[in-house]
């Protein structure tokens, strides 16, 4: 069959599966297991300070229909995206006539789990980067090429390939690098700050309601290892910083840009939160 | 209609609506005493079939976005983050169900999640175009307390 018309297939599926869903407020039981190999972490024990007592990956709050699109990296739609960067990734750009794997060879090998591991510090620009931001420095400073746009031309699809490698590598951040720590008190305050017309934070859906559903909605823990992620309801691969503008605007507010700094915050903070999930990328949710 | 007849009804029509504009209590000056918002925001009383759209409208209340109502078994998926609302009016008086609408916060405190529906005490950072504007209007706020003065 015809991959995209199987994914419109499938699609429809999860919908009719969402009508007949039953109001079961708890989240389902796993495992999860890709392809029946690789075994992720979707409940852990959340790290000290953490306001949860267990972390649990929005897969949990999917319907069966959806989990399984994820389990089969045949089925899942944002694979497309991945197998795209990794044809980015032997593709020489740029004034000095380099791919990402002149350098970098085999990308299996030499970036085994760094996406597990990012945001990090980065002692140049004085800021956290995010990976989207590390791909454009490499581009700019090494290839002589032009920073990918945000959510433009491959950094989806790179980002999504890059962190596909550390496919169930427990998701990790270093609070303690240079002024991490002061970005991470400025996210924490970013979740927890009400935003727009209907006055809602992040943990007012996230924190104090995940397990409930808001309309046809699960809502989750709105944990971060799974971006980009592929969301049935856009039909297309979604970014994070493009996921957290979307929910801050449903609050009827003032989006800020992404990679802004308040969205780096928020994710040096929300990645903080979903320590110990597997990296999903790219996940599939509703 | 002579031309004076006409210019007379038109005088009566203006000033119809100035007095039902200068009855209308600003979001600023709603007063809120034990709880109860004691009279109409708009000095009319609210329809409760029209209070049922408006309760159901995705763009203006939305209710059923965190709210089960089985007054309401056409529209599917209920949402269950607040307390359903069968049997509203048995819990609460109209002059109750009033002030929650209008602000929750002033019911149940900052830990409520509830929007409030005729309040400029709202989040940060609010969309340009909504500066200043509240969720539904005063008689869209009388409209559906007279509906949920109807859930017994």
């Amino acid at each position: 069959m015809n991959r995209k018309l199987l994914i419109v297939l499938l699609g429809t599926t999860s919908l009719y599966s969402m009508v007949s869903r039953v109001a079961l407020a708890d989240p389902s039981e796993g495992p999860l297991f890709i392809d029946g190999e690789i075994e992720m972490i979707t409940r852990t024990e959340s790290v000290e300070g953490h306001p949860l007592p267990e972390v649990i990956s929005g897969w949990h709050y999917r319907t069966e229909s959806t989990q399984a699109l994820e389990a089969d990296s045949f089925e899942n739609p944002g694979m497309l995206a991945v197998e795209e960067g990794e044809v980015l990734w032997n593709t020489v750009e740029g004034s000095e006539g380099k791919s990402c794997a002149s350098c970098h060879d085999d990308a299996a090998e030499s970036m085994a789990t760094v996406g597990a591991s990012y945001p990090k510090w980065d002692a140049g620009s004085a800021k956290p980067i995010n990976v989207e931001q590390r791909i454009n420095m490499c581009r700019v400073e090494k290839m002589g090429a032009e920073a990918y746009p945000f959510d433009k031309g491959g950094q989806k699809p790179m980002t999504a390939f890059l962190k596909n490698l550390s496919l169930g590598e427990p998701v990790r951040i270093d609070v303690e690098e240079g002024e991490m720590q002061a970005w991470w008190e400025r996210g924490k305050e970013m979740y927890y700050t009400r935003t727009g017309q209907l006055d809602l934070s992040c943990a007012s859906c996230h924190e104090k309601n995940n397990g409930k559903y808001i309309r046809a909605d699960h809502l989750s823990q709105g944990n971060v290892n799974g971006f980009p992620t592929y969301r049935l309801k856009q039909s297309a691969l979604v970014s994070l910083h493009n996921r957290f503008r979307g929910c801050i605007r449903d609050t009827r507010a003032e989006m800020p840009d992404a990679f802004s700094d308040e969205l780096m915050a928020l994710e040096v903070y929300t990645t903080w939160r979903s320590q110990g999930l597997s990296v999903e990328t790219p996940a599939v949710r509703q | 209609m002579t031309l004076f007849k006409r210019l007379l009804s038109g005088c009566t029509i203006v000033a119809l609506m100035t007095v039902a504009r200068a009855d209308i209590v600003a979001p600023g000056d709603v007063t809120i005493e034990n709880l109860r918002i004691g009279t109409s925001l708009t000095g009319q009383a609210g329809d409760p079939v029209e209070g049922r759209k408006v309760f159901a409208d995705r763009k203006l209340g939305n209710c059923l976005a965190c709210h089960v109502n089985s007054d309401i078994p056409e529209q599917l998926f209920h949402g269950e983050v607040g307390p359903a609302l069968d049997g509203v009016a048995a819990r609460w008086e109209p002059e109750q169900l009033r002030t929650i609408v209008v602000n929750s916060k002033a019911v149940f405190t900052d830990a409520s999640v509830m929007p409030g529906f005729y309040s400029l005490d709202v989040g940060e950072n609010v969309r340009e175009d909504l500066v200043g504007v509240t969720i539904l209007t005063a008689q869209q706020v009388e409209d559906v307390v007279a509906y949920l003065s109807t859930l017994k």
